[in-house]
């Protein structure tokens, strides 16, 4: 059962984006939308996970002077195979992330679990924690581009792969006179902003909780 | 494009930190005091500016003869961070004092996305070497502007009161997200008007 705790505290406890704040780059950059939330989020896990399993298991192996290079090389390989595969497969997605897919490399989540946790422990616990901390990203992502997407333009994007394939939720009354700055570059840093403070508060007030019990 | 329209994009218009949100790490990290931030800000630049040159030329002379483009991403990155390496030993041998400065910085640019942002970029735009080159400078001096700026605001705010929840990070992201309503001043009928496209 001790496994199960690295899958769940990359949600909540120490989620990568709201708890570490690591990231931020491409968290602000393709939140515009909903299912882009859910591209990038599905990108950073498929790379955590093949990075943590893949350091997890040369731990031993690769020296130690040497080691953010290597990760760097095994991180950049995982980077490409997800750009390959999206550009042959989801061009649009491809094209909606743009520049933000290959600056996953210098993501410091992925660097930063590789360094804080996989040379560290076993594979299967690397291979846990590399999932509980892309889940909690993607949530974090699909939080901000929500807020973004229903106040900035009252639409939720659930799905937008072509003209005709595509899902979209138009809420009524915003759709018209939406708040148009949030989906602009100001809106995401003011959501971040406002977001983070209701993390810290809700944060502090669970350790002033427990502190009086 | 000319040389100052280009210039002119990448330090108000694209500002890499407010409208591309590329280096907001050292910017909420870094940029508590203004000291730190300038010589923040100077390491970028001159990082930025030398890796779009050197990146340019790997990719052009190397990467497309041999048909391997798709290695694009995993080839800057290790340009970059052997760069960087390379400009710390340097800077460490020809300039004590200059190192002292921006010694503690140097590490950290590798993992700057500004740096591997720039060099994908210039490739993506279809620059030549020496718009790379101006284009990487002005990305670092755009950088500069920023955490300069956001330093400053920070200082002031240290004296100023505010919600328990806020202080810190929270109120660093609002109050750049202030001044990014304020770069949104700047858009791209600015070059037409200037007559620089």
């Amino acid at each position: 059962m001790a496994h199960i705790k690295e899958l769940t505290k990359g949600i909540f406890k120490e989620n990568p984006t709201f708890i570490i704040m690591l990231g931020m780059c491409p968290t602000l950059g393709v939140t515009t939308q909903v299912f882009n939330a859910f591209g990038m989020g599905a990108s950073v896990l498929f790379v955590l996970l093949g990075s943590n399993i893949f350091i997890s298991a040369l731990r031993k192996i690769i020296p130690d002077s040497i080691r953010i290079p290597a990760y760097i090389v095994v991180i950049a390989s995982f980077v490409t195979i997800v750009e390959m595969v999206l550009h042959a497969f989801v061009p649009a997605v491809f094209n909606a992330l743009g520049v933000y897919l290959p600056l996953i490399v210098v993501n410091c989540i992925i660097l930063g679990r590789a360094e804080a946790f996989a040379n560290k422990n076993t594979v299967l616990d690397s291979a846990l924690d590399a999932v509980g901390m892309g889940i909690g990203f993607t949530l974090a992502l699909t939080l901000i581009a929500a807020i973004r997407e229903i106040f900035g333009s009252g639409t939720i994007t659930l799905f937008n792969l072509s003209e005709t394939q595509r899902l979209v939720i138009t809420i009524p009354g915003l759709s018209e006179s939406p708040v148009r700055v949030l989906t602009l570059a100001a809106g995401a840093l003011l959501v971040m902003g406002y977001l983070k403070a209701f993390f810290t508060w809700r944060g502090e007030r669970r350790t002033a909780k427990g502190g009086a019990r | 494009m000319s040389y100052i329209g280009i210039i002119i994009t990448y330090v108000f218009i694209q500002n890499f930190i407010l409208v591309q949100f590329m280096g907001l790490c050292p910017f909420i990290g870094v940029s508590r005091n203004s000291e730190s931030a300038i010589g923040m800000g100077m390491a970028v630049t001159f990082v930025t500016a030398v890796a779009s040159v050197v990146c340019y030329a790997v990719y052009t002379y190397l990467l497309v003869p041999f048909d391997l483009a798709y290695l694009e991403t995993i080839s800057f990155i290790l340009v970059i961070a052997a760069l960087v390496q390379m400009v710390e030993m340097v800077i460490r041998k020809m300039s004590p004092s200059l190192y002292k400065a921006l010694g503690i910085f140097l590490p950290l640019i590798t993992t700057n996305c500004a740096v591997l942002g720039i060099a994908i970029i210039n490739i993506d735009e279809g620059y030549n070497m020496l718009e790379s080159f101006f284009s990487g400078l002005a990305a670092g001096l755009g950088f500069t502007l920023a955490i300069i700026l956001m330093s400053n605001i920070r200082e002031k705010l240290e004296t100023t009161p505010v919600r328990k929840a806020f202080t810190g990070v929270p109120i660093a992201f609002i109050s750049a997200g202030l001044m990014a309503l304020a770069f949104m001043g700047f858009d791209s009928s600015l070059l037409t008007n200037l007559h620089l496209v």
